[in-house]
């Protein structure tokens, strides 16, 4: 294709870049959604459930209604249509409708004209409740299948059965000269962004809706108001204001999005909700608790004939993103060392809790803490350096895995060989004084979901940009700023294909008017979706503009190049015009000079059913040493010093990467060591510690200092090379850390957080000639459904499912709505 | 709701500026700023003095907004982050902030520049140890405080003087 070109070396990418909206957070002009005060603004407040499982027998809100101030009382009835963030758990309600399933559950809202008004008129609203039996975690919930948290499940209260088999694992494991198994456990956590959750509505005369909110998802939000408000997609207008934090939190639709959308239309005036941060809780949509039971087989030079992984999520009261957070918890074990063959077998059950979704690193640093701890303890046994053991049996790069996962480029070597070296792991690792110890871990995420949440043949992300003839280009994408940098990546790669700075390219996202679709800040697939797209807009711009530059410069097109705000003849760089001028050019011939560009990844190679989840356009890799303290007399647990090795690909900007990794190391710290969603399962399974202050997470004071090596390794796939880095650097963390307790004191801690307690009981069971462990002793018998029968690549097949090889259908007890 | 209490009517120095406002008695200092001065830079996490997200200067000294009620500010000096730049150029702070990235989703931020400021104020060098003290009461969920250090630490150089550059591991890694 004729073209114009930019010069060879980047001017833009791989530098450190200003965020085009830095100047704006660090003068607090950024608007976040409870920023906003719009004229005679209504607020609105939800009363939640005090019960975890109790059936509604009436409700009664004529006090609240006849309050001075308020204008408006909603009840489940008013909005009965269900939604959810997956079409198969379409389970949720914006106000529950006969059930309640944890507390915090929203019942009825109320919008007044003062928020003390609409908290004053909560107090009187009179709900009879029916209790039924509440169900604190997931083995109570495999247990006992009456009664029934939801009328829909794979099995009484189990919400998902999955049993995938790869190759014949139980073959694998006969030929292994070492087989392991291992329990883990890895406890729940929150994101727990700094900013509460908060969302405007205004409902206009003319029929149309807005809603700005502080969501990572603005078009799901956008499809579940249509839904459950039976309004024309066309009519609403969802804005994502800048996210104060998201981490996977503000990722499903809510109800109280909905809430102050139907206030508003009910009240026909502005309405605003602003969470507290008890209710941020109860939100949640957090990591999973997951129980995991894992065992492999493997030769004497630690290469893996078989494995077999089984995992119990807990999911929480509703389905939320979980089915794929299953699915998730067993798809990644694959593409970091070769598994010839392999099985997973996944359970969620529904609890009478906050429902669980994905948090940073979605379903994957469960497993990822399991595989990682387990190598380590297989890499004793078998008398290696879990170093070596990991570096000898690497996924090749561009290989299928036995899941029919397609790995492109592999980093995760050059990340291994960095860590070691720089943590003088040959010369510490298991030679540190009694105490001190240092453990090594490795990981890879994805770098955007190969689906959408919902089935359809549209593109992933979507971008359009517009030339100005005064040389400034505004692109236009429905990408969702929450902190990550998503903003500054479009202006830098649309700045360094048409030869610009990032400041001269004005950016407009999350808005679903004027943007076109990006599905949203989640699965780590921002930079590289609406990356692509980015470049085929401007390189399309690039395109017009260059032919008819090239034609007043009478220079051939492909000698026509765009850099430092000009466009001119690479042979004869003075023969010139400055970019406005090309543009001036190319809107005199052409018209408006406005183009687009989109991007949809490669369809998977697996396709048996379940193949949907795990299929990413690229995987990054991570690998991680971490340096420990551990107070013997205490069970206390320091972390001085964490080494970090991240493949991204391709840096696009420097001093974003190194912002993500080292948040990434911080959130698995604190899931390491402290952070956890705890509640009393006998009282009323409240949650025990729903503030900043109970709910621990890492200050300054436990932050640890972190030696963060970037490694660079362009995968073809991405733009400019980019993988993800905002969510794989964390899932190495918790392992690392694991692993070095035990060159510590010993001692293994086969669940998360490590908390003193747990080491000090470990310590006390060594001392007296029991196991020096603490975790978990059993994973319950589970009815699994018939394998879906996949052979793996190596055996021959196309990615499908034998035939007769799986039951089609559903497992035995299952009731269908 | 019965009718809202009288309003209180105070005179502070804001931002180095003279002020009056007048607000329900029962406001804490962060809503009065949010919400009768729109002075919305000011944040907030939890409204219980658990998170740092709110703090501001009062005195000089960093106070969290949500603890302090409107009506103890008469008569007092309050600075909020709309106060820190002056004439369109960003405090040193600021600049170092966003040129390394300090400010990732820019929620708790406002909170981390005027804490700083304060320690600035009062320790022209301080270590990183320091910075750490100063620092522990607010909460980051996104930079793992690594950049916020930095950040201080530029800044704190650049205010003695000094043409202080970030080195190349803060931005690119260890090579």
């Amino acid at each position: 294709m004729a073209s114009g070109k930019k010069p060879t070396g980047f001017r833009v990418v791989g530098k450190p870049h200003r965020k085009v909206d830095a100047t704006a957070k660090v003068t607090g002009v950024t608007r976040f959604a409870d920023d906003l005060f719009l004229p005679r603004m209504l607020f609105a407040k939800l009363l939640r459930s005090p019960h975890p499982h109790a059936r509604i027998v009436s409700i009664d809100t004529s006090k609240a209604a006849a309050l001075p101030g308020v204008k408006a009382v909603l009840v489940g009835k008013d909005l009965p249509i269900p939604f959810g963030i997956l079409p198969v758990s379409q389970d949720e309600h914006t106000l529950a409708l006969d059930k309640v399933r944890f507390v915090g559950d929203p019942v009825a809202a109320v919008a007044a004209t003062t928020e003390e008004a609409a908290t004053q008129a909560l107090d009187l609203i009179t709900v009879e409740y029916e209790v039924l039996r509440a169900f604190p975690d997931a083995l109570d919930a495999v247990e006992h299948p009456e009664p029934a948290i939801h009328d829909y499940a794979d099995a009484g209260n189990i919400h998902k059965l999955i049993d995938l088999e790869f190759g014949d694992v139980e073959a694998g494991l006969a030929q292994a000269d070492v087989v392991r198994e291992d329990l883990f456990f890895f406890e729940g956590s929150t994101h727990l962004p700094m900013e509460q959750h908060a969302a405007v509505a205004d409902w206009s005369a003319d029929g149309k809706l807005t809603l700005w909110s502080a969501t990572q998802t603005p078009h799901y939000v956008h499809r579940a108001l249509a839904k459950v408000l039976e309004l024309p997609a066309a009519r609403i207008r969802v804005i994502a204001c800048p996210n104060g934090g998201g981490f996977g939190g503000k990722s499903d639709p809510f109800s109280h999005e909905i809430a102050v959308a139907k206030l508003a239309m009910v009240t026909g005036r502005p309405v605003k909700v602003t969470l507290t941060r008890e209710e941020v809780f109860y939100c949640h949509r957090g990591r999973h608790p997951t129980l995991m039971w894992v065992k492999t087989g493997l030769k004497k030079d630690g290469a893996i004939t078989g494995m077999h992984f089984k995992s119990l999520l807990d999911g929480g009261g509703y389905g939320s993103y979980g089915v794929a957070s299953t699915y998730y918890t067993g798809a990644l074990q694959t593409v970091t060392y070769h598994v010839p063959q392999y099985r997973f077998q996944g359970a969620r059950a529904f609890t009478n809790k906050p429902p669980c979704g994905p948090k940073r690193g979605h379903g994957t640093p469960q497993p990822r803490f399991a595989l990682e701890v387990h190598l380590d303890k297989i890499a004793e046994q078998l008398g290696m350096d879990p170093a070596e053991l990991r570096l000898k049996h690497l996924v090749p790069p561009n290989s299928l895995t036995a899941n029919w996962l397609r790995v492109g480029t592999m980093g995760l070597g050059p990340c291994i060989e960095k860590v070691v070296r720089g943590s003088g792991w040959t010369q510490r690792f298991k030679q540190l004084p009694y105490g001190k110890g240092i453990g090594l871990a490795c990981s890879s995420y994805i770098t955007g979901a190969g689906l959408a949440i919902y089935w359809n043949a549209m593109p992933h992300s979507g971008v359009q940009l517009k030339c100005d003839r005064g040389g400034g280009v505004t692109v236009f994408c429905g990408s969702t700023e929450i902190g990550q940098g998503s903003d500054s990546i479009l202006a830098m790669i649309v700045a360094e294909v048409l030869g610009l700075q990032p400041l001269d390219v004005a950016v407009v996202t999350g808005d679903t008017d004027l943007t076109p679709v990006d599905l949203g800040s989640y699965s780590s697939r921002v930079t590289l979706m609406t990356g692509n797209a980015a470049i085929q807009a401007a390189e399309r711009a690039r395109d017009v503009i260059a032919l008819h530059a090239g034609k007043k410069l009478e220079t051939p097109i492909d000698r026509v190049t765009f850099a430092e705000g000009r466009v001119f003849d690479v042979q004869d760089p003075e023969r010139g015009l400055t970019f406005a001028e090309a543009v001036q050019l190319a809107e005199a011939a052409e018209g408006t000079i406005g183009t687009v560009g989109s991007y949809t990844p490669a369809p998977s190679a697996g396709k048996y059913r379940g193949a949907g989840v795990g299929p990413s356009p690229a995987y990054s890799y991570s690998a991680c040493v971490a340096e420990v303290d551990v107070d013997p007399a205490t069970g206390i647990v320091r972390v001085p010093k964490i080494w970090i090795a991240h493949d991204v690909g391709r840096v696009i900007n420097a001093a974003t990467v190194m912002g993500q990794i080292e948040g990434s190391v911080y959130m698995g710290l604190g899931e390491a060591l402290m952070e956890e969603m705890a509640y009393r399962g006998n009282r009323n399974v409240v949650h025990k510690i729903p503030s900043l202050l109970e709910y621990k997470s890492p200050t300054t004071l436990e932050m640890c200092d972190v030696v963060t090596y970037v490694v660079e390794d362009p995968d073809p796939n991405g733009p400019f090379g980019a993988k993800e880095c905002g969510q794989g650097p964390l899932l190495p963390v918790p392992p690392a850390v694991a692993n070095a307790v035990y060159d510590a004191v010993g001692v293994r801690i086969d669940e998360v957080p490590i908390t003193p307690e747990k080491v000090f009981k470990a310590l006390r069971r060594k001392e007296k000639g029991e196991a020096g462990r603490f975790g978990p002793t059993a994973f319950p018998d589970i009815a699994w459904p018939e394998p879906i029968r996949v052979p793996p690549p190596w055996e021959g097949g196309d990615g499908r499912a034998v035939p007769g090889g799986a039951r089609p259908g559903l497992a035995p007890g299952v009731r269908r709505r | 709701m019965a009718t809202p209490d009288a309003k209180a009517k105070i005179a502070l120095e804001l931002n180095g500026e003279a002020v009056e406002v007048a607000f329900a008695p029962h406001k804490t200092l962060l809503e009065v700023l949010r919400e009768d001065l729109g002075l919305t830079g000011t944040k907030h996490g939890c409204e219980l003095g658990e998170c740092g997200t709110c703090t501001v200067l009062v005195d000089g000294i960093p106070v969290l907004s949500c603890l302090v009620l409107g009506l103890a500010c008469a008569g007092h000096r309050v600075k909020t982050v709309e106060g820190m730049a002056e004439r369109g150029t960003l405090h040193p702070l600021q600049e170092a902030f966003a040129e390394l990235g300090a400010a990732q989703c820019g929620y708790c931020t406002p909170a981390f520049l005027l804490a700083a400021e304060a320690l600035l104020a009062s320790s022209a060098r301080p270590t990183r140890d320091e910075i750490k003290q100063a620092l522990s009461g607010n909460l980051c969920r996104c930079t793992g405080y690594i950049k916020i250090y930095e950040a201080v630490e530029l800044a704190a150089a650049r205010l003695r003087g000094e043409d202080a550059k970030p080195a190349p591991e803060t931005l690119y890694g260890v090579r």
